[in-house]
């Protein structure tokens, strides 16, 4: 397959097929970056190895729209590794939409490893959605590293609710100083045998700074997720908040050790972690609307991953 | 012409009588209520109709339209008209309310999310994109849970304790959409121990104690319910009037 028709194939799943010469954007397929349209004040430096991908990426000013990064592989075996490494400067600001594209996986593996620097009183916005194809055979791990200074904002979410998850052992971390926020979402529906490893972490160590972390997640079939989210509170004022609700159906199991620590008086961490199957309120609700139980099921999942 | 008919229904659960030997004829195109004093049966009937888990068990028989319903599950029910409006509604998280009251709805019509939002003095603009969660006041999740219904446009429809957990706003527009209801030619049963709430209907059975104890045009069932049954103690042991109309 040529170049260029695979870069059309990643697009297309990726549904950024169409996009505007002020719309930055990067598509990576396996260890080749196919193509790249940068705008004023991104600077992305990428350098290619045998399975992956380098990238630098500097923000040194306000990015308007949001810059699209597409990652992927079209071949149904394979590796992708990604190693990144951010800086959002000073007083900066960025939106990024990546999509990482999977459709064909039968064994590929993507392994994802981010440093994030976010300068003081900047902020970025990450939003990263999966697209594997219906039988798994993929196994992800993103692994990020976020340093939150000074009254800058973090906030990512991690979605795959489309094809089956796989393996995925997601790995984040992030430590953030006073006035810093960090926000943390994860939203993934597990089916067939997925195994579904989330820790999210943040580490409060200015004044006033903020963490929340929330995991979403609907399993089924044989799918089976393990959630350890962690706050720690070091610092006056710091809040934090974790909240973790999976549904489970059939064979599914589902696991959650919400952590909290607080190391100063002046520090207020909370936490809530609901594991069960469908509510049975919302469940009568829908049925007595006329949906069949299936389709009321498919609606409240819907909901809470959306 | 009666909608609804319940023959002889006993409902006995953990051992205690819950609904003994209910009869009841429900006419079409008005507005009924179920009224009594708290823990009278008055929701357990309704759920017991509806065909909630737990009040399936029962003795005796229900016809809608004529036909038995006893076997037929929740959705079946709702499929063939029958809908409730939940005491305390439930919670969706991250489903948006356009969604929500489209789901029960077969004719998706343009403007029908509008037009049910505004029927209960709720703002499109502001609430088709919210979520149906905790992040809206008791009075605007009961508010967007009739608008649901309304958009169904269901034959009969049971409004459980419709003004509990609402300020008197919402308490308004839910009495208006009583009267709207009623126009597009949807029976509906209030579920209620609240006068005022009784006032909205045409035509009401007091229920106590699992029974059936009179039945009666509105203005009589008020004085009967507010005169003699609200101030009485004797829950449980009820002066019974054999379900005869006063």
């Amino acid at each position: 397959m040529s170049e260029n028709k695979i870069l059309q194939e990643l697009l297309f799943y990726s549904g950024l097929h169409k996009t505007s010469p002020d719309i930055a954007h990067v598509e990576i397929h396996g260890n080749k970056v196919l193509g790249a349209n940068l705008v004023e004040g991104l600077i992305v430096k990428s350098e290619s190895f045998s399975e992956g991908v380098n990238i630098k990426i500097e923000v040194v000013k306000e990015i308007k729209n949001p810059v699209r990064f597409c990652f992927g592989l079209i071949p149904e075996n394979g590796i992708q590794k990604i190693n990144i490494d951010t800086v959002i400067k000073e007083n900066a600001s960025a939106e990024f939409f990546a999509t990482c594209t999977f459709p064909n996986a039968k064994n590929i593996q993507h392994i994802m490893n981010a440093n994030i620097i976010i300068e003081k009183n900047a902020s970025l916005k990450y939003f990263e959605r999966h697209i594997h194809g219906p039988e798994g055979g993929v196994l992800i791990v993103p692994v990020t590293e976020v340093f939150v200074k000074e009254n800058a904002r973090y906030s990512t979410e991690f979605e795959l609710i489309k094809g089956a998850a796989g393996v995925i052992k997601l790995d984040y971390k992030a430590k953030v100083e006073r006035h810093g926020i960090v926000d943390m979402k994860a939203r993934i529906f597990g089916r067939l045998k997925d195994k579904i490893y989330i820790k999210e972490s943040a580490h409060l160590k200015g004044e006033n700074s903020v963490g929340v972390l929330t995991s979403h997640i609907a399993l089924k079939d044989e799918a089976n997720a393990i959630v350890e989210n962690e706050i720690i509170a070091d610092a006056a004022f710091a809040r934090g908040h974790v909240d973790c609700k999976e549904i489970v159906q059939g064979k599914a199991v589902a696991r959650a050790v919400p952590i909290v620590q607080v190391n100063n008086p002046k520090a207020h961490v909370t936490h809530e972690a609901a594991i069960g199957s469908v509510d049975s309120k919302q469940l009568e609700t829908l049925l007595s609307r006329g949906l069949s139980e299936d389709e009321a099921v498919d609606l409240i999942i819907n909901g809470l991953l959306k | 012409m009666s909608i609804l008919e319940l023959k002889n229904l006993t409902l006995v659960k953990d051992g205690k009588i819950l609904l003994s030997n209910i009869n009841i004829e429900i006419w079409a195109g008005y507005v009924h209520a179920i009224v009594g004093p708290n823990g009278a049966g008055k929701s357990t009937l309704a759920n017991t109709i509806m065909g909630l888990h737990g009040y399936r068990n029962f003795v005796g028989d229900i016809l809608f339209e004529g036909k038995s319903i006893k076997n037929l599950s929740i959705d079946e029910r709702a499929r063939l008209g029958i809908t409730m409006v939940f005491q305390e509604p439930a919670r969706f998280e991250g489903l948006a309310v356009d969604d929500f009251i489209l789901a029960g709805v077969k004719e998706k019509k343009e403007n029908l999310i509008d037009e049910a939002l505004l029927k209960v003095g709720l703002d499109p603009l502001k609430y088709r994109k919210r979520a149906v969660d905790k992040t809206l006041s008791g009075g605007e999740r009961k508010r967007i849970e009739i608008a649901s219904i309304y958009a169904m446009k269901p034959k009969l429809v049971f409004l459980d304790e419709p003004d509990s957990g609402v300020d008197i706003d919402s308490v308004k527009f839910i009495f208006e959409i009583i009267k709207d209801f009623k126009k597009q030619g949807t029976t509906v049963i209030l579920v209620t121990h609240s006068p005022e709430v009784l006032k909205q209907s045409d035509h009401a059975f007091l229920i106590c104690a699992g029974k059936l104890i009179c039945k009666g045009e509105v203005d009589k069932m008020f004085d009967y319910f507010t005169g003699k049954c609200a101030p009485c103690n004797h829950v449980g042991n009820p002066e019974i009037e054999d379900g005869k109309t006063i």
